[in-house]
């Protein structure tokens, strides 16, 4: 009698244990899932805010057509291929920020360009835009990395098989140069 | 994150129950110093503690802001303040960016309320607006968001209404000693006749309880806000990947000698500096509900290239010379690592003091409803609520603005 207890206690264990780590398995897949749309909504913010910005600098900046154009053309394949993988919009979006970068460096030249109140707006807007990137980018990752982790390692793995949880692919940064920790240097 | 809210659960409760406990005794020995009806005392205690804590429940954050002088702010307000919340909000991954607040007021300070996440708000004072760069405010803000994503407001809020109640009754059981409540018993010890050593040890204890209570209660609350500021530290930098912009604000928050406008004990702790003390702030003592803001910012600029849990704990160890970290165990054991990012470029930091000061000007007028018409010629033309005419003329150049068409 006592034994047809413990097996009873046993198999009850183990079916609330099995609960919990599928539900865990499904929080994190969601957390990821959640992640992943907020990275959506602000790279489609900058997507939006582009081509005002190009209206704006237009007439200011007559000699640096490339530089717009290498802007415009890295927005047009960020919104192409925004629906496809992780990694071809990744390297889509950092070229873009690559050129949004030396669009701002040059408008440094253009001092009637840095007095234009919407040209400053749009600069706080677009920087703020590209933390936000990275913020949620962060987020996404460390989702990204629990629930992989709860995908690969004993004993969720075996329910993760089960139920076909796929591991989800991070959001990474292309060039391991850009990691590096430049010496900070502090003024205000 | 889910490890850090229920281990920060987990020191709340124990927290609350030897509070209940403390208030409980309390009670019963004033109810019997008084009555010799230890649970009519009992009774009254309770009825104290569950009025404050409805209060702070529905009411506790409009209070805590109205009484603080903090208006709403909206985003034409003061865009990059919002944008920092914002970012800081998708940082922490809250489900809901927190409402913005601000205080006219010079000293440089800010704090979050709100009983959870979804109700949360910010406020920050002007003098913090027009002293920090972008990085520093992310650094203060991150602090901020740390706060209300640990849920250490409602913590800290149920906290300083059980203090509250604690030393409500203390004082009641104080003046009814000094004003002969208790002599009353006496009377009627002596009649009664026996008995009377019992009662005067009751009695003993019951003023101990009156001096100590509110004493024991409020070491107890430290002791753990402290350590919860050093947390809100450590989740700031992981957010921002940038703890040399909280420490560098630190520092201009410490150097500031200007002091802070009526705050009351009880939400001192909200606060990311301890607003009561104005000079030497390094000295730290029990009473103190912020740890030293030295030792806070040696603990951030310690933190050599990665931002994670376990980097700030072990930078805390280091600089403190402690054997015991202030992050939980199963924190700093899944935190991963987080490599620190690179300051914002020169011209993203927003400027000079003086445009700083400007904006943050602009957004207390804009917080109480004036409006901002941007002149061709170049004057910004701020407009008072509940202008009588429709049509403002420029005192600059004699251009008339029709307000319906400005925003």
């Amino acid at each position: 009698m006592i034994g047809v207890w413990i097996i009873l206690a046993i198999v009850v264990f183990l079916i609330l244990l099995m609960v919990g780590m599928y539900n865990a398995l499904v929080r994190l897949r969601n957390q990821v899932k959640n992640a992943w749309a907020q990275i959506d909504v602000q790279l489609k913010r900058r997507h939006d805010l582009i081509p005002n910005l190009i209206e704006t600098v237009k007439g200011y900046m007559q000699h640096e057509r490339q530089t717009l154009e290498s802007v415009t053309q890295a927005r047009t394949q960020a919104v192409n291929v925004s629906g496809g993988t992780v990694a071809e919009q990744a390297q889509a979006e950092n070229m873009l920020s690559k050129t949004l970068r030396s669009l701002f460096a040059v408008s440094e030249n253009y001092p009637d360009l840095k007095a234009n109140q919407n040209f400053l707006a749009l600069q706080e807007e677009l920087a703020s835009t590209e933390n936000k990137i990275s913020f949620a980018r962060q987020f996404y990752n460390d989702a990204v990395m629990k629930l992989n982790n709860k995908i690969q390692m004993f004993p969720s793995n075996m329910m993760a098989g089960m139920f076909n949880f796929k591991a989800a692919e991070s959001f990474e940064l292309e060039a391991p140069a850009e990691r590096e920790v430049p010496k900070v240097s502090f003024s205000s | 994150m889910f490890e850090l809210i229920r281990a920060n659960k987990r020191r709340a409760v124990i927290l609350m129950l030897a509070m209940v406990v403390l208030l409980a005794a309390l009670g019963y020995g004033l109810g019997y110093a008084f009555w010799r009806a230890p649970l009519v005392g009992l009774l009254i205690a309770l009825v104290v503690w569950v009025v404050l804590a409805l209060v702070t429940w529905f009411q506790g954050d409009s209070l805590i802001l109205a009484a603080s002088g903090a208006r709403r702010i909206e985003k034409k307000d003061h865009p990059v303040l919002f944008d920092v919340v914002e970012e800081m909000t998708i940082a922490a991954g809250l489900p809901k960016m927190p409402e913005v607040y601000i205080l006219d007021v010079e000293a440089p300070n800010a704090f979050a309320t709100g009983r959870s996440p979804e109700r949360a708000k910010i406020a920050v004072t002007a003098g913090l607006l027009e002293r920090l760069n972008r990085d520093e405010l992310q650094g203060v803000i991150g602090h901020e968001i740390g706060h209300v994503a640990n849920r250490d407001v409602i913590y800290m809020m149920t906290a300083t209404v059980m203090i509250g109640a604690i030393v409500m009754l203390a004082d009641i059981g104080f003046y009814g000693v000094l004003f002969g409540g208790v002599g009353g018993g006496g009377r009627r010890t002596s009649s009664n006749g026996g008995g009377g050593q019992a009662q005067m040890i009751m009695m003993l204890v019951a003023l101990a309880l009156v001096i100590l209570a509110p004493i024991f209660a409020q070491l107890l609350y430290f002791a753990l806000s402290r350590r919860r500021e050093y947390l809100a530290d450590a989740s700031s930098a992981r957010y921002t990947r940038y703890p040399e912009g909280l420490a560098s604000a630190l520092e201009k928050i410490a150097s500031n000698t200007t002091p802070m406008p009526h705050v009351s004990r009880a939400t001192a702790a909200l606060y990311i500096a301890n607003p009561l003390k104005t000079g030497a702030r390094g000295l730290s003592d029990l009473s103190s509900t912020h740890p030293p803001l030295s030792a806070r910012i040696r603990v951030l600029r310690a933190m050599s290239g990665d931002t994670g849990f376990a980097a700030y704990d072990t930078a805390f160890k280091r600089v403190s010379g402690r054997a015991v970290g202030v992050v939980p165990f199963a924190v700093a054991r899944d935190s991963t690592p987080a490599p620190t990012r690179a300051p914002s470029p020169l011209d993203v930091l927003a400027g000079t003091p003086a445009i700083r000061k400007r904006e943050a000007t602009n957004a207390l007028w804009g917080a109480q409803g004036y409006r901002f018409i941007r002149c061709p010629c170049g004057t910004t033309l701020k407009v008072p609520p509940g202008f009588p005419k429709d049509v403002v003329t420029c005192p600059n150049c004699g251009r008339d603005h029709a307000l319906a068409n400005e925003r």
